[in-house]
């Protein structure tokens, strides 16, 4: 799965906490220039883009959420120095390097399919509904390349298209819907709502059900724990008590 | 890559751990776990809510003269953003039966079931985006009692240990009884749950636990959950309109003294909008960006306690606002992942905390504030903690422990998350223990609700994080995510309820100024204007030069955010 790989492509080669192996070292007050949509600001070597660009005073509205990773709220783009590529990152976990150049992405415009995930079939057909721009896909893997997850983009976009439905849950499960991808694709397709469409898909119609947890929700409905509730929730603190500290563990 | 000087360190975590691995394999704890004596002594030597000055006494509003957290009882006793005679409450911008502050798990729970059961249309408002949500950070698990050896009455009993006892016994019953429910409501949304071949809910361990219940989405429950949700919020347009970027910095009365609505504010434009509802549900998380103590935090950015202050001005009574979780195991090293979330999963799994030696030092499934506690004893008092290069201490948490019980790629599957985060620093957990230290994490009390999520306030309803009561003094691992769908749930059905049946009065912010007579009679001096709305990390030197601002010009987002800590940087944490 491509998220257990090393991220590496996404810390820039010239930064030098990555050279040196460590954001450790005394590096702590080093400085290094970075130009923050444009303006030269000077932040600590061993920062985020996020802690530079907060470092150089800016008040972040759009362009922050977890911090950590998860949610997608801070996609990012850059060029580093003496290099014509045009790189993504999250700006919660992509450090600094010096002459980075950098503009956040304070959101990606894209248009969610309404749908019933009841009615909606586990195959390609819920594909064709939803997300027919999946099928202009030429294969060019720009979107595995722009993706700060390093998930494999363009394979999950494949098999959307055979409407192999556990194949995306699988390839897409870390997707943090940050929208890089989908900024970069030639074909406009928007793989992160293809890929949340999927994993529900998979959820409500592919994944096996569960036997007992029917049995449990009935035995609930039907009132069968009232009378142990009523007779805990009596209790005084001091029985309480006894009884939690004597209770038996798996 | 860890400094050199921490390799001896590292080479005594390695040759304890095969001895440590076995007593893993075996039944019995790895470990004493603590009675209620030793609890209760590492709780008040190390907690940090037992520092002499980490409580203070409230002096104005419903909890006027009760001892509350510091910083919580500073944000209480603040001003308003609003200038009441500007704000024209008789034609509001918006009208609606159902206004929920707040587009996290409880927030978007609460308009998918009053749509779904009840037929009622909301408004969603959120700060920033809908999903931007400590829900969405949960990485470990959500308890359920759904296996046979299980049941919701023993969930029960170990969510009121958890607590210290002190939890409301009919939310834990809530809490536990809507629990298998909440799974199945979930999967027909499109949860995917890691799940047995048979199709039975895999189940773990968690601190506090006497049975395995806690599900997962491997690492990633909170995105798992948070995505379906908000994707189906967003299938139905016409029912629930979401209001991104504006959150709420008001709640509006009625002339009967009922919650109707509240004032919300643009941060792009920095307009203010009045919001008229029949029911109002305040589900905007905790507080974790307030950095209590100067403690680095798991939490997201908009985590700023906002509701407390809405629904305390409003006269809503609050629970257990003296009591702040931290989770054990934040990661300590390296400085950019500091505060991060190292999930319980990890020692539910059969990771173990252990000192600079190697050697364990406490049981690795305590409660948190009982786990968080000693690993403090260990670093301030013991001296097993090892100092990190910006001056945070930690102990080691020992992940590749993990690989070595469950076998070869446990780790990379089933923790790929935080493996991919700390090969970006070229640390491979697989192979090398993680520096932790407790991290600020969760807010154990709020604004005081009953099973039907209704507060002292006619017409305020109060769900997830921001309500107290489910959780006591302290709450279990894989709760919270299970809090936030009961409660979002059933705030949602008992708000449509009341909606359907009320009729409101006149509107009136004169909460507001009585609020403001308040704070003059008891002589209180601040320069807080809250809802703080997003913590501000540019460094000192740049806010004060952003503080020359005139005061009487309008508020800048920035320079009112400075006004909590201006020296954010306090030592303790470090």
């Amino acid at each position: 799965m491509g998220i257990a790989k090393s991220a590496s492509a996404t810390a820039t080669s010239s930064s030098p906490v990555t050279q040196s192996g460590a954001a450790h070292d005394t590096a702590i007050d080093r400085k290094v220039t970075v130009y923050v949509m444009g303006k030269a600001c000077e932040v600590p070597a061993t920062a985020t883009i996020m802690g530079a660009i907060e470092y150089a005073g800016h008040q972040i509205i759009r362009g922050a959420g977890c911090r950590e990773g998860y949610c997608g709220a801070c996609a990012t783009i850059y060029r580093a120095a003496g290099d014509y590529k045009i790189r993504t990152g999250l700006a919660c976990t992509t450090l600094v390097g010096d002459g980075m150049v950098l503009a956040q992405i304070p959101s990606v415009p894209a248009e969610k399919a309404i749908y019933d995930i009841e009615t909606l079939r586990p195959n390609v057909s819920a594909i064709q509904q939803t997300y027919p721009v999946v099928f202009r896909c030429v294969a060019c893997n720009t979107c595995t390349r722009s993706c700060p997850q390093d998930i494999r983009v363009m394979d999950y976009v494949q098999a959307a298209k055979r409407g192999d439905i556990a194949a995306i849950t699988e390839l897409s499960y870390y997707c943090v819907a940050c929208g890089l991808c989908m900024l970069r694709c030639p074909a406009e397709i928007t793989q992160p709502l293809v890929a949340t469409l999927a994993k529900r898909l998979y959820g409500r119609h592919l994944s096996k059900n569960s036997p007992e947890l029917a049995v449990r929700v009935r035995a609930v409905a039907e009132g069968s724990y009232n009378a142990e509730y009523v007779e805990l929730m009596a209790l005084g603190r001091e029985s309480l008590s006894d009884r939690y500290y004597a209770r038996d563990s798996e | 890559m860890y400094p050199e000087y921490m390799a001896e360190s590292l080479r005594k975590v390695i040759q304890t751990r095969s001895k440590r691995a076995e007593l893993g394999r075996k039944s019995e704890p790895v470990y004493a776990p603590m009675n209620a004596n030793e609890r209760q002594a590492v709780l008040d030597g190390f907690h940090p809510d037992f520092k002499p000055d980490a409580r203070r006494a409230v002096r104005i509003g419903p909890n006027r003269g009760e001892i509350l957290t510091t910083e919580v009882a500073d944000l209480l006793e603040s001003h308003s953003w609003l200038r009441t005679e500007q704000v024209d409450l008789s034609k509001p911008d918006i009208e609606t039966d159902l206004l929920i502050i707040g587009g996290g798990g409880a927030g978007c729970s609460a308009a998918l079931v009053a749509m779904k059961e009840r037929g009622i249309r909301s408004v969603i408002a959120t700060k920033l985006r809908i999903g931007d949500a400590n829900s969405m950070m949960s990485e470990g698990g959500m308890q359920a009692a759904v296996s046979p050896t299980d049941s919701p009455p023993r969930h029960y009993l170990d969510a009121i240990g958890g607590g210290h006892f002190a939890n409301k016994p009919e939310l834990v019953r809530a809490l536990t009884e809507d629990a298998p429910r909440v799974v199945q409501w979930l999967e027909e949304l499109g949860v995917v749950w890691d799940k047995q071949v048979d199709g039975s809910l895999q189940v773990l361990h968690g601190g506090g636990t006497s049975r395995k219940r806690m599900l997962s989405c491997r690492d990633h429950i909170g995105a798992m959950i948070m995505r379906t949700l908000m994707d189906e919020v967003r299938n139905h347009p016409d029912m629930i309109t979401v209001k991104e970027f504006m959150p709420a910095v008001e709640l509006i009365m009625d002339s009967e003294g009922r919650c109707a609505g509240a004032i919300l504010y643009s941060m792009d434009s920095e307009e203010f909008f009045v919001v008229k509802a029949k029911s109002t549900v305040i589900a905007t998380g905790g507080f974790g960006r307030l950095h209590i103590r100067g403690f680095d935090t798991t939490n997201h950015y908009g985590a700023t306690g906002d509701g407390l202050v809405m629904a305390y001005r409003a006269g809503a009574k609050l629970l257990y606002m003296d009591s702040v979780q931290y989770h054990p195991t934040g990661a300590a090293f390296p400085e950019q992942l500091a505060g991060f979330l190292i999930t319980e999963k990890v020692r539910g799994a059969g990771g173990q905390p252990v000192n600079k030696d190697g050697e364990l030092f406490v049981f690795p499934r305590e409660p948190r504030d009982i786990e968080a506690s000693a690993i403090i004893r260990e670093c301030r008092q013991n001296g097993g903690g090892i100092e990190a290069p910006s001056g945070r201490i930690g102990v080691w948490l020992d992940v590749p422990i993990i690989d070595e019980i469950h076998g070869a790629g446990y780790v990379a599957h089933h923790f790929a998350a935080h493996h991919h985060q700390f090969m970006r620093y070229k640390i491979d957990i697989t192979k090398e223990p993680i520096l932790i230290y407790p991290s600020l994490h969760y807010q154990n009390g709020g604004v005081e609700i009953n099973a039907r999520c209704e507060t002292n306030i006619p017409g305020l309803f109060v769900a997830g994080e921001a309500s107290g009561g489910v959780h006591g003094r302290n709450r279990l691992m894989g709760n919270s995510v299970l809090d936030y769908n009961v409660f979002g749930q059933r705030a949602g059905r008992y708000a449509s309820e009341y909606a359907a049946q009320v009729e409101l009065g006149r509107l009136t912010l004169s909460h507001l100024d009585k609020h403001e007579k308040e704070l003059a009679q008891a002589e209180i001096q601040s320069t807080l204007v809250t809802p703080i709305l997003l913590p501000s990390y540019a460094p000192a030197e740049v806010k004060k030069r952003q503080l020359a601002r005139n005061a009487q010009t309008l508020p800048g987002s920035s320079v009112l955010h400075n006004r909590l800590h201006a020296d954010s940087q306090r030592a303790e944490a470090k």
